[in-house]
């Protein structure tokens, strides 16, 4: 094939159709008119406007997570840029595969504070995993196909290609590479160390209390990492807990899973990460909001870290036996030797661990006191989740705050890919985008994004993005007037003093959602609420369903900031003990 | 094992090579790794080293306990154009050089001792006025540090030191 000569912008749109994009979620803006001029003269590019080019970025984020394949974002130059850098660092703390394009001013322009210039490069450069700045026409291909390499591979996230005008609007000649580009000095490393493994085979089946603790990297590895983990733990049985970002990895009905870890996981689980002397922690990093106080974490434990990130090890906890590898490369690789050596734990003492574990099973942590005049939130989703169980097209997002750990602790996962919310950075106001870009990927799904009132609002106006792609995304509002976590901690830790913690003048979501051409529905009371989600789940547009529930729940178990695994709060009859103990800690820890 | 042997409390020196792509923002980078996870730099240099493969180095002094100085290592090696990275400390015997221009300014006896003082460190007179020397040093940290603190009474008005740079001894590379 001869060489063509082609527009900057051109090779950009081949680009990415010889790399397999089928949408960008992007808005407008003047330096990158020239692209926009590109795409419309094309058919195979669909391009998603959205409503701020925030949300662009949490759509992208919702679309890569539901399908493993990267997101793509296009935006203008300077605050079209600077309005992504919330979603950019969402996605660099949750390893999301995110290809941002940003317009920039003409190269001549660089530095001469010209109109909608800003420092995108610098400005995005610690909230990315890499990013570029393109000066010729000539480096653009290569560019763009490096930073899609970047994006999907090793630990994923966001990189950011921010293109000058002058250089979209240049041309050259253009030809298809033959060969997949390889990068100088980036290669992720994706098989484990085999005397590691070896190590780690023989210190689980020598385990008496053993624990597997899997997170977003068996996700990100992709559906057979999560098989993997599936047959390791069945063929094991031992009790295996996920992260947040990790549900769906081990099917929730799997009778090995003990529920979610972490500072509102329920109580076997943390109890489990305590007590258990042998811990192997698939693709998760030991987070603070996983640890606890990390001096008094799983003290008698030896550990087990097999992480794609070699930053992630050894980070925040000490581990016995690093393996640096991809999660699904490694599972492989450990079950191969597991069987070969008929290595299996200690039946007797693993049974002797499992009534442990049941004992801790029948204090029913995620229990709540129902009521007959007001919804409980737990109710709503209990709900919720009857409806949606058995089904296989059904896609969860979530805002931030009680809310997103009521949904964590009472829908159930059976697959990965299915759950989305912002784990790491904790972005109120992704939800609804990210249930756009979910959508997108799957046009006939059931996606619902649970949220909170005060959230949600955040990214209310992608309601007109959902409109004119006739999305029937549903946004199930959890609506207690309050920033629900806010409140809790302000209750908790700061005397009951709730500062700017309630809001007034709530919108009428029943016609806010009219207003954007949706279904408003409302439940006020528990009888009310069967009806609601299944009129929600029926209606074959948009809705948003205002759930109005109980303004004083709280969210139980909860380990406090600073405190130990089995430093638990079960409920809140426990509330004094916790104030008197952790009033001074929560106050200073996050 | 006890939780004593988990961590090494004590804080240590590390000389940190560092082999990147010579691009543009490699070095706002590696820095911004320091600054945004509140690592220490007690030394930088770098400079292009191989002109034929785009390749610089960078060297930087830093401390902290064994956990971080291995994190340190870990989060340069995730940087995507960073080649290599590599504790001279612990790798083996190494050399650091440091570099410096100390300029003294001073007349009569403090004059002579300046110029006593610098030619026991063997240390070059680089430029000379009526009233002041420049001297260029080279030798360890703690020779240059010596160096100026013995200048300071003798009219010392400015220092230019340009970091430590450092490499493995033996025939091998880093």
């Amino acid at each position: 094939m001869t060489d063509k000569q082609m527009t900057g912008s051109e090779i950009l749109v081949k680009v990415l159709q010889d790399l397999g994009v089928d949408v960008i979620f992007g808005y407008p803006g003047g330096a990158v008119l020239p692209i926009y001029d590109a795409l419309c003269q094309q058919n195979s590019l669909r391009h998603i406007l959205v409503r701020q080019e925030g949300a662009a970025v949490h759509a992208a984020e919702g679309y890569a997570r539901s399908t493993g394949k990267v997101g793509v974002v296009l935006v203008t130059s300077g605050p079209g840029a600077t309005n992504c850098v919330t979603g950019l660092a969402d996605a660099l703390m949750d390893s999301v595969p995110v290809v941002c394009l940003t317009g920039q001013v003409p190269t001549h322009l660089i530095g001469n504070d010209a109109f909608q210039e800003a420092d995108t490069l610098g400005i995005t450069r610690p909230c990315t995993k890499h990013n570029y700045l393109v000066k010729d026409v000539d480096d653009l291909a290569r560019v763009v196909r490096e930073a899609f390499l970047v994006a999907a591979s090793g630990r994923p996230g966001p990189v950011v290609v921010d293109l000058p005008k002058d250089v979209v609007t240049a041309s050259t000649a253009y030809a298809r590479p033959s060969a997949p580009i390889q990068h100088p000095s980036y290669s992720p490393r994706l098989k484990g160390d085999h005397d590691r493994i070896s190590e780690a085979v023989d210190l689980l089946a020598g385990a008496r209390q053993p624990l597997i603790y899997a997170g977003g990297g068996v996700v990100n590895s992709g559906p057979a990492a999560s098989q993997l983990l599936t047959n390791l733990v069945n063929m094991t049985g031992i009790p295996t807990t996920l992260t947040l970002m990790g549900l769906g990895a081990l099917p929730a009905s799997n009778r090995n899973f003990i529920g979610m870890v972490g500072m509102h996981g329920s109580l076997e689980a943390n109890m489990c990460m305590h007590d258990c002397d042998v811990m192997l922690c698939v693709g998760a990093r030991f987070d603070d909001r996983v640890t606890g106080r990390t001096d008094a974490f799983s003290p008698e434990s030896r550990k087990i870290h097999i992480d794609i990130d070699a930053s992630s090890i050894n980070k925040n906890i000490h581990v016995d036996v690093p393996i640096i590898g991809d999660c699904g490369y490694v599972l492989e690789h450990f079950i191969k030797l597991w069987k070969s050596r008929q290595a299996r734990c200690d039946g007797d003492a693993l049974d002797r661990w499992w009534t442990q574990i049941d004992g801790w099973r029948q204090r029913k942590s995620f229990s709540y006191k129902r009521s007959d005049t007001l919804i409980k939130p737990q109710h709503a989703l209990e709900v919720l989740n009857r409806r949606i169980s058995g089904r296989d097209d059904v896609y969860i997002t979530t805002e931030v705050g009680q809310h997103q750990m009521w949904a964590a602790q009472f829908l159930h996962f059976e697959k990965p890919n299915h759950w989305m919310t912002s784990g790491g950075l904790g972005t109120m106001g992704y939800g609804l985008p990210a249930a756009l870009g979910v959508q997108i990927a799957h046009p006939d799904a059931l996606v619902i994004d649970v949220a909170g009132e005060a959230s949600v609002l955040m990214n209310m106006q992608e309601m007109s993005t959902l409109a004119q792609y006739r999305l029937p995304v549903k946004a199930f509002i959890l609506n207690n007037r309050w920033m629900g976590m806010v409140r809790q901690w302000q209750e908790f830790f700061f005397g009951g003093r709730y500062s700017e913690s309630y809001m007034d003048s709530l919108p009428d979501f029943v016609k806010l959602a009219e207003a954007y051409g949706a279904v408003g529905l409302r439940a006020s009371t528990p009888d009310e609420l069967d009806d609601v989600v299944d009129e929600m789940i029926a209606t074959p547009s948009a809705v948003i369903a205002d759930i109005v529930v109980d303004p004083d729940e709280n969210v139980y178990p909860m380990i406090p900031a600073g405190a130990a695994h089995n430093q638990v709060t079960m409920s809140p009859d426990e509330e004094v003990v916790l104030d008197q103990v952790h009033k001074e800690e929560g106050m200073v820890l996050v | 094992m006890p939780a004593a042997e988990k961590k090494t409390v004590s804080a240590r020196k590390a000389t940190i090579a560092v082999l990147v792509d010579n691009e543009p923002g490699v070095l706002a980078r590696v820095v911004g790794l320091f600054s945004g996870r509140g690592y220490n730099i007690d030394s930088l240099t770098v400079n292009e080293v191989d002109e034929a493969a785009g390749l610089s180095r960078i060297t930087i002094v830093t401390y902290g306990t064994e956990m971080v100085i291995a994190q340190i290592m870990a989060q340069l090696q995730r940087i995507v154009p960073v080649h290599r990275v590599c504790d001279l400390v612990t790798q083996g015997l190494h050399v650091e050089r440091e570099l410096a221009l100390v300029k003294v300014a001073s007349s009569g006896d403090k004059r002579v001792e300046a110029l006593r003082i610098a030619d026991i460190f063997r240390a070059r007179v680089v430029d000379s006025t009526i009233g002041s020397f420049v001297f260029e040093i080279t030798g360890s940290l703690d020779k240059i540090s010596a160096f100026v603190d013995l200048m300071r009474p003798l009219g010392l008005v400015d220092v230019s030191r340009t970091g430590v740079a450092a490499i493995s001894r033996g025939p091998d590379p880093i």
